[in-house]
C-alpha cells in the first residue's frame, strides 16, 4: 500500500512527537510512523527531570546551564548547539507547559526545580535547582502531554509500522518503506520530508535502561547507505541502575539529597568529587563506582555493586517525590528505600553519538556539514552535538524538545517548496528481500542466542572503561556474529504479528550500531568524557577534540573523517568538579 | 524452581477459536512473567506473540491476564504467583494474535473525551500559576499508563464495547480538575451520554486491575458528580 505525506516522522517518543506537533502548527501535512503505540516509546521512563534556567528557586542563567553543558560534554560540546539549547529550552519548558504539562510546583504557584548531576551556579561553584520535574516520571508527562497535543492537532499515526528502508537517491530523501505488524504487508511511504526520531540502541549491551525496543534500527538503516554516525564511541551509562536489572533510578534522588556509599559504608564520591560530591556528572560517578568495586570495596556475596542511600531523607520526599523509583526497589528487590539502602550499579542508558545533523535537525553526509535535502534527525537517534562527550542528566528531555521543534519546523517549510518523489513498487525490493530471506532460512543460528552473545561482550569489552586490546578483541567478535547472522533462522512464517521476524530485523540493527560503536572507539585513543582508554587516560585536546564520522565500508571495516569542534566563549579547561 | 506456563494461544492462520499451551519453563523466584514469557519464545515456541517495550511498568505495553487478573507481565514476579501461571489476553478487545490485542477501540474512546488541555485564553509569558494544592487535585490521573488494564477488566466494558470505560474517564478527570483547564463542558458531553460515566455500576474491577494504583473507581464518582453539580 502507498501513503502520502509532506512529512513524515519516525519514531513517537519525545523528539518524534515534538517534531509532528511542530511540523503540524506550521501548517504541514504530518503522519508518524512507530513500531510502537505512541505512549509506549522509551521517553515515558525519562524520570527526573527537563533542567532549564528557570530560576524558580534561585538565581540562575542560561550562560551558567551553557557553560554546564560544555563542560559536561568535556568540551566535545558543540558550542553553537549548547547556546541555542540553553536558551531556547527556557521558552519549550514553559511551552511545555502552558500544552498543560503537569509540573510539580512551589508554593507560590511556579514550576518546581531540583537539582541534578553536572548542573551547577557561579561556573561550577555548587549544585544548582534547575530540573523541572513532574514527580518522578516527567519523561512519562512529556511523553503524554506531547500526544495529547498531537491528538488535538488530529496529526495521522500509523502505529506498529516497523520502518526497513529509507530511500535515498540521487543525494535526496524521498520516502521510506515500512513492515505493518499487524498484517505482514510492506508500506511504501512519500514524503517530501523525513525526520527520524527513533531514539537510542541501549539493547547492545546486556544491562541497559533502556526498553527492549530500543535497537538502533535508523541509525543502522542509514549507515547501511553509506551516510556517517557521529561520535558512536559516546556511550553513556547511568550510575544508578537498579542492581542487577539495570532499571533506571533517578538521578534525582541524588539530587534531592541521595549519597553513594561502598560497602565500607564510606561517601566514596568526596574522593572523586569534592566540590559537588555524589552530583557530578554521570560519566565521573559510573567511573567511580566501578573503581570502588574493582578495589574490592563493592557490596554483597560478589562485591560486585554499591548502595544507593535514601534512608537519612525525610519519608515524605521520598514517598512524594520520587514515588516510582521506591516502588521498583520494593518490586524488583523487595527493598524499601525508607529504611534500607538501594544496590546499583551502572546501567547503559544514552547514545550521545548518533546521525550528525546541523542546528535545524538537517542530515549531514560529511564533515563540511552538506545536507541531505529532506532528511532530518531529531532526539536520541541524532547527535547536534549538544552532549559532546557526555550528557548532562536532563539535557535529553530538553534536547528533544528544542531540537524536535527545530526540525519540525525546518521540515515544515522545506516541505512547503519542495516536490514529492516518483516511488514504484521496485522501492519495496530490499525490504521485501531481507524479509522472504529470514523467512525462508533454514540455518541453525538463533536470534536469541546471537543477542545474548553480541550484549555480554559489548559489556566485557566496551562498556564504562576499555582499552585498545579489548575493543580489538570485540572488532573480530562482531565480524564473527555477523556472519552467523546470516545464518539464523526463525520458526514463525506468519503474516500476522510476526514479532519473531521483528527481532530478527532487531539484532540485524544492533550488530550494526555495535560495530560503529566499537571501531569508533578502538580509533580514539584518548580518554574524554564517556569514552575512558585505560591505554590512554589523558584528554588529547592536540588530536582528538575533532568529532569521528564513522562510515560503513563493509562488513567489518569502517572509514573514519573528522568534523571540527564548534568551540566559542568557553575555552577547553581540565575537568574538576 | 519449574513453572509450568499455561498461554492462550491464538493465530488467525491456524486457529478457529483460542486454545491453550503447555509450556515447562526453569525460572527464579524473582523472574518477571515477562522474562518466562521471552525464555519460551526464545528457547521453545518462536512463534508466540506479545507486546513490550519498557520491562518495568511504564510503558503499558504488556497488560494481559495472569492467573485471572489483569497485570502487567514486567511487573508480576514469579514469587507471587506460584508454580502454574496461567496466562490470557486482556479482554473485551479482539484478540489479533495470542496475547496481542487491537487497541483501536480503546482509543477511539480516549480521544473522545478531548484528552488535551483546553484553554483559548492567551497563556502568559511565564507559566500559568497553579498552587501544589491545585496540581495534587489531578495527580492521580497523570500517572495512567493507557495499559488498558481497567478497561478490559470492567464488566460493563465486556457486554458493551461502546462504553468509554475507565481509562478514557480517568483522562477526562485528570483534565477536568485541572485549574488551567476551561474544557469541562465540551468533555461532559461526552461523558454524560449514554456511552459515558452512568453505564459504571461501581464494581471497583478497575481499581483493582490498576497497575499504577489509580483509584479509578473513585475517580469516575468524582467524574459524575462534577457533571451533576455542573447542571443544577
Amino acid at each position: 500500500m502507498a501513503h502520502r505525506h509532506e512529512v513524515i516522522v519516525v519514531g513517537a517518543g519525545g523528539a518524534g512527537l515534538a517534531t509532528a506537533l511542530y511540523a503540524a502548527r506550521e501548517g504541514a501535512d504530518v503522519a508518524v510512523v512507530s513500531k510502537l503505540y505512541p505512549t509506549r516509546s522509551h521517553t515515558g521512563a525519562a524520570q527526573g527531570g527537563i533542567g532549564a534556567a528557570l530560576g524558580n528557586v534561585e538565581e540562575d542563567h542560561w550562560e551558567w546551564h551553557m557553560f554546564d553543558t560544555i563542560k559536561g560534554g568535556d568540551y566535545l560540546t558543540d558550542q553553537d548547539a549548547a547556546e541555542v539549547f540553553a536558551k531556547e529550552v527556557i521558552e519549550a519548558v514553559l511551552e511545555l507547559e502552558h500544552m498543560g504539562l503537569p509540573f510539580d510546583r512551589l508554593p507560590n504557584g511556579r514550576i518546581a526545580q531540583r537539582r541534578f548531576g553536572g548542573h551547577t551556579k557561579d561556573w561550577g561553584k555548587a549544585p544548582v535547582h534547575r530540573a523541572a520535574h513532574a514527580a518522578d516520571r516527567t519523561g512519562h508527562m512529556i511523553l503524554q502531554t506531547l500526544y495529547q497535543q498531537c491528538v488535538k492537532h488530529n496529526i495521522t499515526f500509523y502505529n506498529e509500522f516497523h520502518v526497513t528502508d529509507v530511500i535515498v537517491e540521487d543525494g535526496v530523501a524521498k520516502g521510506l518503506v515500512a513492515y505493518e505488524l499487524a498484517t505482514g504487508e510492506l508500506h511504501l511511504f512519500q514524503a517530501k520530508a523525513i525526520v527520524i526520531a527513533s531514539g537510542g540502541f541501549g539493547r547492545i549491551y546486556k544491562v541497559t535502561s533502556n526498553a527492549y525496543t530500543l535497537t538502533g534500527d535508523l541509525q543502522a538503516i542509514l549507515y547501511r547507505k553509506g551516510l556517517p554516525l557521529e561520535d558512536m564511541e559516546f556511550y553513556q551509562f547511568h550510575p544508578t541502575g537498579l542492581y542487577p536489572l539495570g532499571i533506571l533510578l533517578t538521578e534525582g534522588a541524588r539530587g534531592e539529597g541521595g549519597i553513594l556509599r561502598n560497602a565500607l559504608g564510606e561517601r566514596f564520591m568526596e574522593r572523586y568529587a569534592p566540590t559537588i560530591k555524589d552530583l557530578a556528572p554521570r560519566d565521573m560517578v559510573s567511573r567511580a563506582m566501578y573503581l570502588e568495586v574493582r578495589e574490592g570495596r563493592g557490596v554483597g556475596p560478589k562485591k560486585d555493586h554499591v548502595l544507593l542511600d535514601l534512608t537519612h531523607l525525610p519519608p515524605e520526599v521520598i514517598e512524594k517525590k520520587l514515588p516510582d523509583i521506591t516502588e521498583f526497589s520494593r518490586i524488583y528487590l523487595g527493598v524499601d528505600p525508607l529504611k534500607e539502602p538501594v544496590p546499583v550499579m551502572p546501567t547503559a542508558h544514552y547514545a550521545m553519538g548518533g546521525i550528525p545533523t546541523t542546528l535545524w535537525g538537517q542530515v549531514i553526509k560529511d564533515e563540511k556539514n552538506t545536507a541531505v535535502p529532506g532528511l532530518y534527525a531529531a532526539g536520541e537517534a541524532a547527535c547536534v552535538s549538544l552532549h559532546g562527550a557526555n550528557r548532562l542528566g536532563t539535557n535529553s528531555l530538553g534536547d528533544l524538545v528544542v531540537f524536535g521543534r527545530r526540525a519540525g519546523i525546518h521540515a515544515a517549510r522545506f516541505a512547503r517548496d519542495a516536490d514529492y518523489h516518483e516511488l514504484t513498487e521496485a522501492h519495496l525490493g530490499e525490504s521485501r528481500e531481507r524479509i522472504e530471506r529470514i523467512k525462508a532460512s533454514t540455518g541453525k543460528e538463533k536470534v536469541a542466542v546471537l543477542r545474548a552473545e553480541l550484549q555480554q561482550t559489548m559489556m566485557d569489552n566496551a562498556s564504562v572503561f576499555r582499552t585498545g586490546e579489548l575493543l580489538a578483541k570485540q572488532v573480530e567478535i562482531l565480524k564473527e556474529l555477523m556472519d552467523r547472522y546470516r545464518h539464523i533462522s526463525i520458526e514463525d512464517k506468519g503474516e500476522v504479528y510476526n514479532t519473531e521476524l521483528v527481532e530478527a530485523l532487531e539484532l540485524g540493527y544492533l550488530l550494526e550500531v555495535a560495530e560503529a560503536l566499537v571501531h569508533s572507539a578502538l580509533n580514539r585513543t584518548e580518554s574524554r568524557g564517556a569514552h575512558a582508554r585505560e591505554d590512554y587516560p589523558e584528554r588529547d585536546d592536540q588530536n582528538w577534540l575533532k568529532h569521528t564520522l564513522a562510515y560503513k565500508v563493509a562488513d567489518g571495516k569502517v572509514a573514519f573523517r573528522y568534523k571540527p569542534v564548534v568551540l566559542g566563549r568557553f575555552e577547553p579547561k581540565a575537568r574538576t568538579y | 524452581m519449574q513453572v509450568t506456563l499455561k498461554i492462550l494461544r491464538f493465530d488467525p492462520a491456524k486457529h478457529e477459536k483460542p486454545t491453550w499451551q503447555t509450556y515447562q519453563v526453569e525460572a527464579e523466584p524473582w523472574d518477571r512473567v515477562l522474562d518466562l514469557l521471552h525464555k519460551v519464545k526464545a528457547d521453545q515456541d518462536g512463534t508466540l506473540a506479545f507486546r513490550r517495550s519498557c520491562g518495568h511498568g511504564i510503558c503499558g505495553s504488556d497488560a494481559m491476564l495472569i492467573n485471572g487478573r489483569n497485570r502487567l507481565a514486567c511487573k508480576t514476579l514469579v514469587k507471587d504467583l506460584g508454580s502454574l501461571i496461567t496466562v490470557e489476553p486482556i479482554r473485551g478487545l479482539p484478540v489479533e494474535k495470542d496475547l496481542v490485542v487491537d487497541m483501536e477501540p480503546f482509543f477511539v474512546a480516549y480521544r473522545a473525551v478531548k484528552p488535551y488541555l483546553i484553554n483559548d485564553e492567551p497563556p502568559p509569558a511565564r507559566e500559568r500559576l497553579q498552587s501544589p494544592e491545585e496540581r495534587e487535585r489531578f495527580d492521580h490521573g497523570t500517572k495512567c499508563i493507557l495499559c488498558a488494564s481497567c478497561t478490559t477488566s470492567c464488566p460493563v466494558f465486556w457486554v458493551n464495547g461502546t462504553y468509554l470505560g475507565p481509562a478514557a474517564i480517568v483522562q477526562a478527570h485528570r483534565f477536568i480538575f485541572d485549574s488551567r483547564d476551561r474544557g469541562k463542558r465540551e468533555r461532559f458531553k461526552a461523558l454524560g451520554s449514554g456511552s459515558g460515566v452512568w453505564r459504571c455500576r461501581t464494581a471497583y474491577n478497575c481499581t483493582e486491575a490498576c497497575p499504577r494504583e489509580i483509584p479509578v473507581t473513585q475517580l469516575i464518582e468524582e467524574v459524575k458528580r462534577a457533571i451533576l453539580f455542573d447542571r443544577f
